[in-house]
């Protein structure tokens, strides 16, 4: 049989490309093109090379935004995870309680994030705030605006309160799709309640706590709004993650170039830590 | 030892899903449930291993009351029709779970589980992960962590149902003699009354949570106390007609085929139960009767020939040996083997077996 040859298809694709172009791939090229070129306003631009990488990649004011990024991202999954599992763990399976439960795990999640900032700026204000003041009535010399520490511990508190939900989500969706069968033979076998969690629960859940990791992953490295809004990296630099001091560099110094260099080794972090992460857990996912 | 259900109840809200039952299972028996969907086998026995309460009813295990007893304390173990193993541990583990919790010597655990291995032919996939194996083999590990500890009670809970047929024959032949040697009481439950009559043993047979008859397997197929418990206990369907005597002068309400009977039963009217496989295109036995029918559906299963038919208002089912080909509309005779009905009376309680 005679294949008709019709290229007209390709046409469908043409709303899809369009999309991608200005969606990612124009905005990118930009950015590649700073990243490469000095300008000096009035779209004269001269060639650098690697100059701006280079600088960045050996400025002591990257490393020290990558450690901070990297130690509040670690803090964040450290916390949010295993509560996440534990809230889920606790959560209502029949009943009214489950759309109770539900409803209130997902607000959060519906607040826009500069509004989460704000809230909890005014929430943890040693003056009239409410979290803030309690602590200092309690004896504590609690300030986030002065002190680096405090500032750290609102914004960790902030983002587990934001961001917990939806771990709580993904967990429970995971739990509820193991079959009451395993937790009888469990049972049967006179498993302990850890065991139960450890060698049913938990491998039952791995492919949903991998997406929950990722995406808070994902979320949390590029955390901008929430503490921009509360500490706006304060006090001094102590809490200005990557992307505080990425949005520093372009528009308050307006260093262009050097920021376009950061922006694309920010965005190849991100990509290089997802995919090596994703390939680690999906090999023992081939093995098991 | 024997587990004895007294007047066990159980309601779900206002739903009854267990009518008072009470039931003794003897040591060393095979028990056969059997039954359709929601007859109340699976609940029966969650109750009999501990995993759900009556609400009301005891259960006593040799000589123990032990309603209420946790499932942890009853040394019960328990196979579901899904195939149900730790994901992330290797067959042997598996197998080893049940002993390695109640804290048992590793050498011995090694004896064990590889002696039962033997026994249901995976001591070759020992060290690979459920995942890894067939539905078959997930099913038979299932069966292995069951059978490994020495349990008083094992509940085996439509284990076959999720096999592809020619695994489910396999292991249907092999389960009794598992359990041969085994100082336990088996529970099994089933839909398909062919499992029972294989498995032999003691069948009791279900309808809407209740317990309709209790017995030896063969006993109760070849004397059904009453319809209910000979419909469930029949497959295909058994054929119900009406029929009234008079001296030894049997004949169908509906028809004209007669019959002599020598059951010593009052004349009147009764209703008879003919299973599927006393009809046939041939005669059998030395009382048959001729029935005329209209073909209504006639299907190949096997070596076997299920023909469908229809005479007057009502509908047959008739199962004959060999490839019996017929087409649909057509006229036949069939026979009917009379030496085999059954005759309940007006309160559906069987009054003869011919």
């Amino acid at each position: 049989m005679n294949k008709t040859i019709n290229q007209k298809a390709w046409y469908f694709v043409i709303p899809v490309f369009v999309l991608v172009a200005f969606n990612a791939a124009i905005p990118l090229m930009t950015v590649v093109n700073y990243s490469f070129q000095e300008t000096f306003g009035n779209n004269v631009f001269a060639w650098e090379g690697t100059r701006w990488f280079k600088q960045i990649l050996l400025s002591e004011r990257f490393h020290a935004s990558l450690g901070r990024q990297f130690a509040f991202t670690f803090i964040i999954l450290l916390i949010q995870i295993p509560l996440g599992i534990a809230i889920a763990l606790t959560m209502p399976k029949k009943g009214w309680g489950v759309p109770v439960c539900l409803i209130l795990m997902s607000m959060p999640l519906l607040i826009p994030w500069n509004v989460v900032g704000a809230m909890w700026n005014i929430f943890a204000l040693p003056d009239i705030g409410f979290l803030g003041h309690s602590l200092n009535a309690m004896g504590f010399d609690y300030n986030f605006t002065q002190q680096p520490g405090d500032a750290w511990f609102t914004t960790i508190l902030m983002d587990v309160w934001h961001w917990t939900s939806l771990v709580v989500l993904l967990s429970y969706a995971g739990l509820n799709s193991i079959q009451p069968a395993y937790y009888q033979a469990a049972e049967i076998d006179g498993a302990s309640r850890w065991a139960t969690f450890r060698y049913i629960e938990l491998p039952k859940m791995k492919k949903v706590l991998t997406l929950a990791i990722l995406l808070r992953f994902m979320d949390s490295f590029m955390i901008y709004t929430e503490p921009f809004v509360l500490t706006g990296g304060g006090p001094g630099n102590t809490t200005a993650f990557l992307s505080i001091d990425l949005v520093k560099m372009a528009l308050g110094q307006f260093d262009l170039g050097p920021a376009a260099a950061m922006s694309l080794i920010y965005f190849f972090i991100v990509l290089l830590v997802c995919w090596v992460f994703y390939n680690l857990m999906m090999k023992n996912e081939a093995q098991s | 030892m024997s587990l004895e259900l007294k007047n066990v109840e159980k309601k779900v809200g206002i739903d009854t899903h267990i009518h008072p039952t009470s039931l003794k299972l003897e040591k060393n028996t095979i028990n056969v449930l059997l039954g359709s969907t929601l007859a109340g086998k699976t609940t029966l026995m969650q109750i009999m291993a501990g995993l759900d309460k009556p609400t009301s009813g005891e259960i006593w295990f040799d000589g123990k009351n032990v309603t209420g007893m946790k499932v942890q304390k009853r040394n019960c173990s328990m196979v579901y029709q899904q195939f149900i193993n730790y994901p992330n541990y290797t067959v042997y583990e598996n197998i080893a779970s049940p002993l390695a919790i109640t804290g048992v010597k590793n050498d011995e655990i090694k004896q064990r589980v590889g002696k039962v291995a033997e026994l249901l032919k995976l001591s070759a996939m020992l060290n690979k992960k459920p995942d890894e194996l067939s539905g078959g083999q997930q099913q038979r590990t299932a069966l292995a962590r069951a059978l490994v500890k020495d349990s008083d009670l094992i509940l085996l809970d439509e284990p076959l149902a999720n096999l592809d047929f020619k695994l489910r024959e396999e292991l249907r032949e092999e389960l009794p003699k598992l359990f041969e040697d085994r100082d336990c009481i088996v529970v099994y439950a089933t839909t398909e009354p062919s499992d029972a009559l294989m498995i032999g043993g003691n069948t009791a047979t279900l309808l809407e949570g209740k317990v309709i008859q209790y017995g030896k397997t063969l006993e109760v197929y070849n004397r059904p106390e009453n319809l209910i418990s000979a419909k469930v206990f029949s497959d295909p369907p058994m054929n119900i007609a009406e029929i009234t005597k008079s001296g030894d002068n049997c004949k169908f309400t509906n028809n004209d085929v007669q019959w002599k009977s020598s059951a010593k039963i009052k004349d009147g009217t009764y209703k008879i139960g003919i299973r599927p496989h006393n009809i046939t295109t041939y005669k059998e036995g030395n009382n048959s009767v001729e029935i005329n029918g209209k073909v209504q559906i006639s299907e190949l299963s096997g070596s076997e020939s299920l023909i469908h038919f229809t005479n007057g208002s009502l509908n047959w089912v008739s199962l004959s040996n060999g490839t019996q080909q017929k087409n649909v509309g057509e006229d036949t005779k069939l026979y009917m083997n009379t030496d085999e009905f059954l005759y309940f009376d007006q309160n559906n309680r069987l009054v003869n077996n011919g």
